[in-house]
């Protein structure tokens, strides 16, 4: 499955970063979409409705990412409703959703179609398998379930006549960390960036002297890329509550330094109206329109949040805030004598890496 | 230990009392409680909270059986030597009231009885009640239902008894729990003003907006300060309008959440955190190790438009500040308890 996965980093250059999310109902597409991408708590999919419509989001990350979702109840291959060849020519990644935990059988015939179709408009589609709510399964029988999938999956596409289409598949829950894991691999693949990053990544890590370096999008907690080092993922679990421990504490004192200069200004303002009672009004607005100028001011040239914390066992986590909603997260072991100096270096190191992932980010493909 | 202080934990089956035992002290998730079965008789754990406190927490089993066995066998006992008697030299009492028991009426009768004996046994307990489950009730009533409650709690155990109760309404689904474990554990430490004039002298010199203690194990909070709290004297209420009054009155106990649910990812690693030093938008955090039991946490305002180095040079100074600060609390945590 790794290696089918890195193999495949070849792109089409005209391919758009979307993702097209299908799978026969009550599979878990719209539950996937709502803990990934909107932070749903993972119980409280539960009471989802049933999708009717095809829905599209966008998210804002390292490339702009459009999901669409199709609802499982739809016909496929009714063409009077949608032109599923535009749609299928235009995404960059198709991704069926089995449900493990149901006969899956019916799912099977309906991927083997949809490959078939898929693969005929548009040859260059990434075809991801998730073999999805895993969590009821016994951990023997999820590899048994994997195997016996791929190989009626594989079956299925030798009776069509398709050999050599690279299918990827990923086990997946969302109760853990397992559908975070795979959509970052999934997304991955569709960031034309990718092995540049990669690289520079790697070369972040070896000066910096880092174990593990991720590059996270904030919100979703999937990962765009990472050095190319084997993926713990325990350490991924570890980086990415490290983000939310990070951006939680900081919202708690947030707003209050607005509303400190509220006051200050209000103060200001009264003081003012002491001295020229006259030209209130004036002052009043002058001043509010200098207020949004500080704000402005402050907001700018922000820096970034940056966070470290030392664990016990002498392993440093490190996190550094990037552009376009993405942070830096690093797992590094210190050595005793020389701490200080090592995280100037490391400071240094991540902010040389933001610019030039700045500069790469000009001239991307995806913005 | 000799500083050992009894704290009863009661309530009617089901109420949550282990639930709510196995966050704070053995850092269970809340949906980690879904595993725990109906507690038999007694179940005793000792914590050692601070240096030189441990509580006996005694946690009694609300079936009706145990409730009964624990109510008569004092009365038989009376006669007898009542070494079992579980309502002896009690500290504390924590009752908790399941906000969706159908049976009020058992309830309060069952904490009249229990009042009853500890007016006998330990008159000089103090009493908190914990109205549990309220994430049960529609958020734009719970606090009419918590008044309503508490206040026909407290007229029972001060007319019938003349016992002054604490109330809280709690669940182990946010920071409420936090909040009243806090005070509730406060309420045991006798040095805590002592705690508070050093942490006002520390503010001086930081210049702080804000000091927090933990506790190390529970992360309840022991003893904060800000600069408004140090300039009008120590004062717990806060007043008006002041620089703390614009952040989240819950902060603390969303902290002590927070930092929990980071020692429980951190212990996927098999470790456990040292500090932590963040510089966010508005402002620069440093979490660490204060004394063996105890977690400072300060935090700064940021300085925007001073020279670049400020953050780095502040970073340091703070640093140093908790590194001196570190002995001198050490030597208030070693001073024995004088009661």
């Amino acid at each position: 499955m790794d290696s089918s996965t890195a193999a495949n980093t070849s792109f089409d250059v005209d391919s758009n970063a979307t993702v097209l999310l299908m799978g026969l109902r009550r599979s878990g597409k719209s539950s996937i979409c709502k803990v990934v991408f909107h932070n749903t708590l993972p119980l409280d999919t539960l009471y989802l409705e049933s999708t009717t419509k095809p829905t599209t989001e966008n998210f804002k990350s390292l490339i702009d990412l459009a999901v669409i979702e199709l609802p499982g109840q739809l016909n496929l291959f009714e063409p009077s409703l949608y032109d599923y060849e535009k749609l299928f020519t235009s995404i960059g990644a198709l991704v069926y959703v089995i449900d493990s935990q149901d006969e899956y059988l019916s799912a099977l015939q309906n991927l083997a179609v949809i490959i078939k179709y898929a693969v005929s408009v548009n040859p260059k589609i990434h075809i991801e398998v998730l073999i999805h709510k895993i969590d009821g399964l016994s951990e023997d029988f999820r590899l048994d379930t994997q195997r016996d999938i791929m190989q009626r999956v594989g079956d299925d596409l030798l009776d069509y006549g398709l050999e050599g289409v690279q299918i990827s598949f990923y086990l997946t829950s969302i109760f853990d960390h397992s559908i975070y894991e795979a959509f970052s691999r999934i997304v991955q693949k569709l960031i034309y960036e990718l092995p540049a990053l990669e690289n520079l990544l790697d070369l972040l890590m070896q000066y910096s002297n880092f174990d593990k370096v991720f590059l996270f999008d904030i919100n979703s907690k999937i990962y765009v890329a990472t050095d190319s080092s084997p993926v713990d993922i325990q350490n991924y679990e570890v980086c990415a509550e490290f983000i939310d421990v990070s951006i939680d504490l900081d919202g708690l004192y947030e707003c209050n330094n607005q509303s400190q200069q509220q006051q200050q200004q209000q103060q200001q303002q009264q003081q003012q109206q002491h001295f020229v009672s006259d030209t209130i009004i004036d002052d009043v607005n002058g001043s509010n329109s200098n207020n949004m100028m500080d704000d402005y001011d402050l907001n700018k040239p922000n820096k970034p949040t940056k966070c470290i914390s030392r664990l016990e066992n002498g392993t440093m986590l490190y996190l550094h805030q990037m552009i376009r909603g993405l942070a830096l997260v690093a797992v590094s072991r210190l050595e005793d004598n020389n701490e200080t100096t090592a995280i100037s270096v490391i400071d240094h190191n991540v902010a040389i890496f933001k610019k030039s992932l700045e500069k790469m980010w000009e001239n991307a493909k995806f913005k | 230990m000799s500083s050992g202080k009894k704290l009863l934990l009661m309530g009617r089956s089901g109420s949550g009392k282990s639930s709510m035992r196995s966050i704070i002290f053995s850092n269970y998730s809340a949906f980690d409680t879904r595993r725990l079965g109906a507690t038999i008789d007694v179940e005793h754990s000792n914590l050692r909270f601070l240096n030189n406190m441990t509580l006996n927490l005694w946690d009694c089993g609300g079936q009706d059986v145990f409730m009964d066995n624990f109510l008569n066998n004092t009365n038989d006992n009376n006669n007898n030597s009542s070494s079992s008697n579980i309502f002896k030299k009690c500290e504390v009492l924590i009752h908790v009231f399941d906000v969706e028991s159908k049976e009020v009426a058992k309830d309060i009768n069952t904490f009249k009885r229990v009042l009853q004996n500890l007016s006998k046994f330990s008159p000089n307990v103090k009493i908190f009640i914990l109205i549990h489950k309220i994430d049960l009730v529609q958020s734009n009533k719970r606090q009419e239902l918590f008044q309503l409650m508490f206040n026909n709690l407290k007229n029972i155990a001060y007319n019938e008894y003349g016992f002054k109760i604490q109330g809280f309404a709690t669940s182990i689904w946010d920071e409420s729990l936090y909040r009243a474990w806090s005070s509730i554990v406060c309420s045991l430490i006798p040095n805590v003003e002592i705690y508070e004039q050093h942490l006002a002298k520390l503010n001086d010199i930081i210049d702080a907006r804000e000091i927090i203690l933990f506790e190390k194990t529970t992360f309840l909070v022991i003893s904060s300060m800000d600069k408004n709290k140090a300039l009008s004297g120590t004062n717990h209420e806060y007043s008006g309008l002041n620089s703390t009054s614009t952040l989240d009155p819950k902060r603390f106990e969303k902290i002590s959440n927070i930092i929990k649910t980071y020692k429980q990812s951190v212990n996927k690693i098999r470790s456990n955190f040292k500090n932590l030093i963040l510089h966010g938008k508005n402002s620069s955090i440093y979490l660490d190790i204060l004394t063996s039991n105890i977690y400072i946490m300060v935090i700064m305002d940021n300085n925007i438009g001073k020279d670049e180095n400020y953050e780095v040079n502040n970073e340091s100074l703070v640093l140093e500040d908790i590194k001196i600060a570190r002995n001198l609390f050490e030597k208030i945590e070693s001073k024995p308890i004088t009661n």
